[in-house]
């Protein structure tokens, strides 16, 4: 628009002005990038802000092995829908969307549990039905309907990685907080999800004469997803606090300089 | 000459929190002494335990949400918190348990909720639970009364097994609870909840010298001190009389139709009334005016609700005993029975907003 407007007093104007328009494209593109992983990985995270998916988040993190399957499960499927989602946008009939979008969900899932059921079995048992129950897990839904669907397949795909990885290390945090109180062990059957190597992983962080079955327990996850709700939001207050008192000085300085 | 108006109530009452706590405290002595009398020193020393850990908890979380220390810590609602942990556990439980249990009595289920007043749950319920769900194992290590334990328990002999796991011996608390024919021995409650599953009747049931000659050796006893301490507290008006008269009827009422329905398979009303932790759940722990109900309707429907949730987990449910989870939910639905039993505002009709 701009260009058409100026006038075009010689070529290489019109070469730096499009070069111009380029870097600017890339800044965009590289700020909503940012955009993407902060909104995904902190300020809208899909488990402690957005607490979608709840059901599995809180099910299955009773390990860190297990969250980490899951998460790395809820992650492929995420980036995948997502990608799927929005190369189809333009031919997808708005009334019946809903249901395409969990049908592309529905394959990536089969695929997905087909493939943990041929290469990690012991997981995809400890894992039971919270596998095929990604299908309805809100998180991935929301995002083809809220971003994927209007956006272009990069971005799609950036997104949906950046939320799965929200996704998983809420899940991770979750598994490393249960076990450790839970049975004072980290990593315990990796082997299940890697391999034979990953036994080596397992750590004994504590010797307990008792399982602390609470933390095991769902009742233990609600109250460890709560301490980190708790948590994020005690961050975000102290960050906002910080930001707040900085502008307070800004406005000082000023005031000095006028009345000097 | 001003005329100052006060607005109602006139007539102040000027009890402040810690001198009901002090007196709901005191209250519980008598019970606390049969417990001492029957089951040795374990309880007094995790009563102790439990006290040290609740002020060490409140001082520190106090101290993190910039509260007044001084005056919160000694109002003596988490010190009745830790007494009353204490009085619940096993007398032989390892030390770890109180401490565990008060952390989270205070921690999670009185301060994260907002302190004193703000708590939907018993912290001291809150705290039981959480042990009982968790260490099933070390929160049924019961030991029979004294006169039937083969072991010498004295002072340094508790305490030494609380906190290693062993006599001065080398008996284990297994083998402590072990009577001399090898039987292990459990609360009556328990046992004759595992002998009617076996198909014993209750009758050859309370043969078992763990019933005594009346209902429940000892248990009977601490019963009727907590019975005798929470009648001080109805005197003094220190509780209302509603909650515990309302849950010792429903619970009355249940176990009479159960023995008379199958007086084979059914303990009898008094056999409900004086073991386990009836009297101190019904004086001692439904009365908390934080998470119970507020108005006096309510605290019946409180009162009857408890007693029927105790005598159905107690016959049908998976635990020997029932009262802390029976507060819990009572305490949770506390808010929606006081919802629908407001009384009427003076000088209104009935219904009138």
């Amino acid at each position: 628009m701009s260009n058409e407007i100026a006038p075009q007093s010689s070529n290489e104007t019109e070469l730096t002005d499009k070069a111009d328009e380029q870097a600017a494209v890339k800044a965009k593109l590289k700020a909503e990038y940012k955009e993407l992983a902060i909104q995904g990985l902190w300020k809208n995270n899909p488990g402690l802000v957005q607490l979608l998916g709840l059901c599995p988040l809180l099910a299955v993190t009773s390990t860190v092995t297990n969250a980490l399957g899951l998460g790395l499960a809820t992650l492929l499927v995420i980036i995948c829908s997502n990608a799927t989602v929005s190369a189809i946008r333009h031919w997808v009939p708005k009334e019946i969307r809903i249901p395409i979008f969990v049908l592309i969900i529905a394959a990536f899932v089969t695929c997905v549990q087909l493939l943990m059921n041929a290469f990690t079995y012991g997981i995809y048992q400890s894992l039971g039905i919270f596998l095929p129950l990604i299908v309805t897990n809100c998180a991935i839904i929301g995002r083809a309907e809220a971003y994927a669907s209007k956006n272009p397949v990069k971005q799609s795909a950036f997104d949906g990685l950046m939320m799965g990885l929200g996704f998983a290390i809420i899940l991770l945090l979750l598994g490393v907080i249960r076990e450790i109180l839970g049975q004072g062990t980290l990593f315990d059957g990796a082997n299940l999800l890697f391999g034979e190597w990953a036994s080596v992983l397992r750590i004994e962080v504590m010797q307990l004469d008792s399982q602390f079955l609470l933390a095991i327990l769902p009742p233990g996850a609600f109250i460890a997803m709560g301490i980190l709700i708790a948590l994020k939001n005690a961050i975000d207050n102290y960050i906002k606090n910080k930001k707040v008192v900085d502008t307070e000085q800004v406005i000082e300085r000023v005031r000095v300089n006028f009345d000097s | 000459m001003a005329f100052w108006i006060a607005s109602s109530p006139h007539n102040h009452n000027h009890t402040k929190t810690p001198n009901l706590m002090r007196l709901v405290m005191y209250a519980t002595l008598p019970g606390v002494l049969a417990q001492w009398y029957f089951f040795g020193w374990g309880n007094l020393i995790h009563i102790s335990l439990a006290m040290a850990t609740a002020l060490i908890c409140e001082f520190t979380v106090l101290s993190l949400r910039k509260k007044p220390i001084s005056h919160e810590l000694f109002d003596g609602s988490a010190l009745l918190a830790a007494l009353l942990i204490g009085i619940c556990l096993p007398a032989l439980a390892p030390w770890w348990i109180s401490v565990i249990g008060t952390i989270f009595a205070i921690v999670i289920a009185k301060q994260l909720y907002g302190g004193l007043g703000h708590n939907p749950f018993n912290p001291a319920m809150a705290g039981y639970v959480m042990l009982l769900v968790s260490f099933p194992l070390q929160m049924t290590l019961w030991q029979p009364p004294l006169s039937l334990v083969a072991v010498d328990l004295n002072f340094t002999n508790t305490l030494y097994t609380i906190l290693t796991g062993f006599s001065v011996e080398g008996y284990s608390v297994e083998q402590i609870r072990t009577s001399i024919d090898g039987l292990t021995m459990a609360t009556p409650l328990d046992t004759l909840k595992t002998n009617t599953s076996l198909g014993l009747t209750v009758f050859e049931s309370i043969k078992n010298p763990i019933f005594g000659d009346n209902f429940a050796l000892g248990w009977e006893w601490i019963n009727a001190g907590f019975l005798l301490g929470g009648l001080f507290l109805i005197a003094k008006k220190a509780i209302p009389w509603q909650t515990p008269i309302s849950f010792l009827l429903s619970l009355f009422i249940c176990s009479f139709i159960g023995y008379s329905l199958s007086p084979d398979s059914s303990a009898s009303t008094m056999f409900h009334w004086f073991s386990g932790a009836t009297m101190l759940g019904a004086f001692f722990i439904l009365t908390d005016p934080v998470s119970g109900a507020t108005s006096n309707k309510g605290r019946i429907i409180v009162g009857l609700l408890a007693g029927l949730l105790v005598y159905l987990i107690r016959t049908a449910g998976g635990y020997p005993d029932g009262v802390a989870f029976a507060v819990l939910l009572c305490n949770m639905s506390a808010p929606l029975i006081d919802q629908y039993t407001r009384p009427r505002t003076y000088g209104h009709l009935k219904g009138d907003k």
